[in-house]
């Protein structure tokens, strides 16, 4: 055994901070393990971030192509978009998100948050023995912190991506249906693929938001509570 | 190195634990000198206050009033990133229910600890390894934990314990979770280890098979240090546990 004692004789030691470390790839490595571990769990707080936004991403990539439809000016389509549930007035040239539209998007991305943080606290319970090992091995607060968002962010990226992509085909499918070929020709290629970009990025944003609460909760507690609690 | 060091020392300590609206007295003014190099056993029923004293020297929770000095360093007065410091590089702990992270390998929860400690990947999977291989694991480092019996889990976090190589290794009822056998095969890894190393063991137990390898045993009777016996004392003490029925023979060694 060395002799060399860490403490200096005032008892801290300014080199400390950058002895503790978790390399950033080190700690995808471990989320992306954590992930794959756990993967009903994952798929489970996944799910309703999928399911809202794919919602979202209908609704959006909807009205790119109803867009397109009506920027042909013909009487026809116009009277189908009508009957089909877009309420056109006579002087509209282009379809808006409706404010009923908008209450029931937000409507549907707030009780995806909510349903991820009740997951995410859950999955949280669930690996307190863990994190409370983690910490008597010398992982810091914020190690804990970014395992947690990462798990989160790459959860969100793949659900919320295969959510937006899924939305997106939904609302294409739908419009070819009812419309054929010309819903396709009139799109504008680039909205539509703002429109699946955009509603990725919320779901992120939302995957973080949610996990957000939980991962703190998990990084703050005390090793010793961790390791009290049965399991 | 002295071999007289303390390594530990508590001094005074009491801590007090809230029960709804009541005060609860955990530990009631303990005083402790733990020598470094030496196998201590801290014995006494459970509720005696031994798991707190025991959390109290690991630096997992800090005393209500007294203090606890680790290698002369008053744990109280250190901040998250020192804590963090002393669990990962000071510190090694065994625990009961094994806290082997189930999501990762034999190998990759010997190597956390080293990561965490800054150690370049290549160097800590040879470590690990070697510990692992040390502790009797060498083949099965690629095993998940739920491959692995209750003996092998154990024996990976005694290798995991050792990773940066600590000075002191806390050992919370490391024979709790384990049948007669097994759990004698963990002890006297344990005491081969502090003999090899020159770690100090601390382990809290009322497994009376610890006795016999104990430099030094620490009984805690409500919250206070009922005695401290050394190990040419002991003989004493294990006639009289020697009588009790079911108990298997203790040979001196």
């Amino acid at each position: 055994m060395k002799n060399h004692s860490i403490f200096h004789s005032d008892g801290h030691s300014d080199k400390i901070d950058r002895l503790i470390v978790l390399p950033f790839m080190k700690s995808v490595e471990i989320a992306i393990k954590s992930i794959r571990v756990r993967f009903f769990r994952s798929l489970i707080t996944t799910i309703s971030l999928v399911l809202a936004v794919s919602f979202l991403s209908f609704t959006r990539v909807g009205s790119d192509v109803a867009n397109g439809l009506l920027s042909t000016g013909e009487p026809a389509l116009r009277q189908t978009l009508i009957r089909s549930g877009y309420d056109l007035r006579p002087e509209d040239v282009s379809v808006g998100n409706s404010p009923k539209q908008q209450w029931i998007i937000v409507l549907s991305l707030l009780v995806c948050v909510v349903g991820i943080v009740n997951a995410q606290l859950m999955a949280v319970t669930e690996r307190f023995r863990e994190i409370g090992t983690m910490k008597c091995l010398g992982a810091l607060d914020s190690f804990i912190l970014r395992l947690f968002l990462l798990e989160a962010g790459i959860q969100g990226l793949i659900g919320s991506g295969a959510g937006a992509i899924i939305g997106g085909a939904f609302a294409l499918i739908n419009f070819f249906l009812r419309f054929g070929t010309v819903s396709f020709t009139t799109l504008s290629w680039t909205q539509a693929g703002l429109s699946v970009a955009g509603a990725t990025l919320v779901g992120c944003v939302l995957s973080l938001v949610g996990v957000m609460y939980p991962a703190m909760v998990a990084a703050r507690m005390q090793p010793v509570e961790a390791m009290r609690v049965e399991q | 190195m002295t071999d007289s060091r303390k390594i530990v020392r508590v001094t005074h300590v009491t801590k007090s634990f809230k029960l709804g609206k009541l005060d609860v007295l955990a530990l009631k003014g303990v005083d402790l000198e733990i020598t470094a190099g030496n196998y201590i056993s801290i014995m006494g029923p459970s509720g005696s206050g031994k798991s707190t004293l025991f959390n109290m020297i690991g630096g997992l929770d800090k005393p209500t009033t007294g203090k606890v000095f680790i290698d002369e360093v008053d744990i109280a007065q250190l901040d998250a990133y020192e804590l963090a410091w002393l669990r990962c590089r000071k510190i090694g702990y065994i625990f009961q229910t094994f806290n082997i992270i189930q999501v990762m390998t034999a190998l990759e929860n010997v190597t956390l600890p080293m990561t965490f400690a800054g150690m370049a990947d290549d160097a800590a999977a040879e470590k690990g390894i070697k510990l692992l291989e040390m502790v009797g694991l060498g083949d099965r480092f690629q095993h998940k934990p739920f491959e692995l019996s209750g003996g092998q889990q154990q024996r990976v976090a005694i290798a995991r314990a050792l990773a940066n190589d600590p000075a002191i290794i806390l050992a919370d009822e490391p024979t709790g979770n384990l049948d007669l056998n097994t759990g004698e095969e963990i002890i006297y890894l344990l005491k081969q280890l502090s003999r090899e190393r020159g770690v100090t063991i601390i382990s809290a137990t009322h497994d009376i098979k610890m006795l016999n390898v104990s430099d030094q045993v620490v009984w805690i009777r409500d919250g206070r240090i009922d005695k401290i016996e050394n190990r040419d004392e002991l003989s004493i003490s294990i006639g009289m546990i020697g009588s009790k029925p079911g108990h298997d023979t203790l040979s001196e060694c």
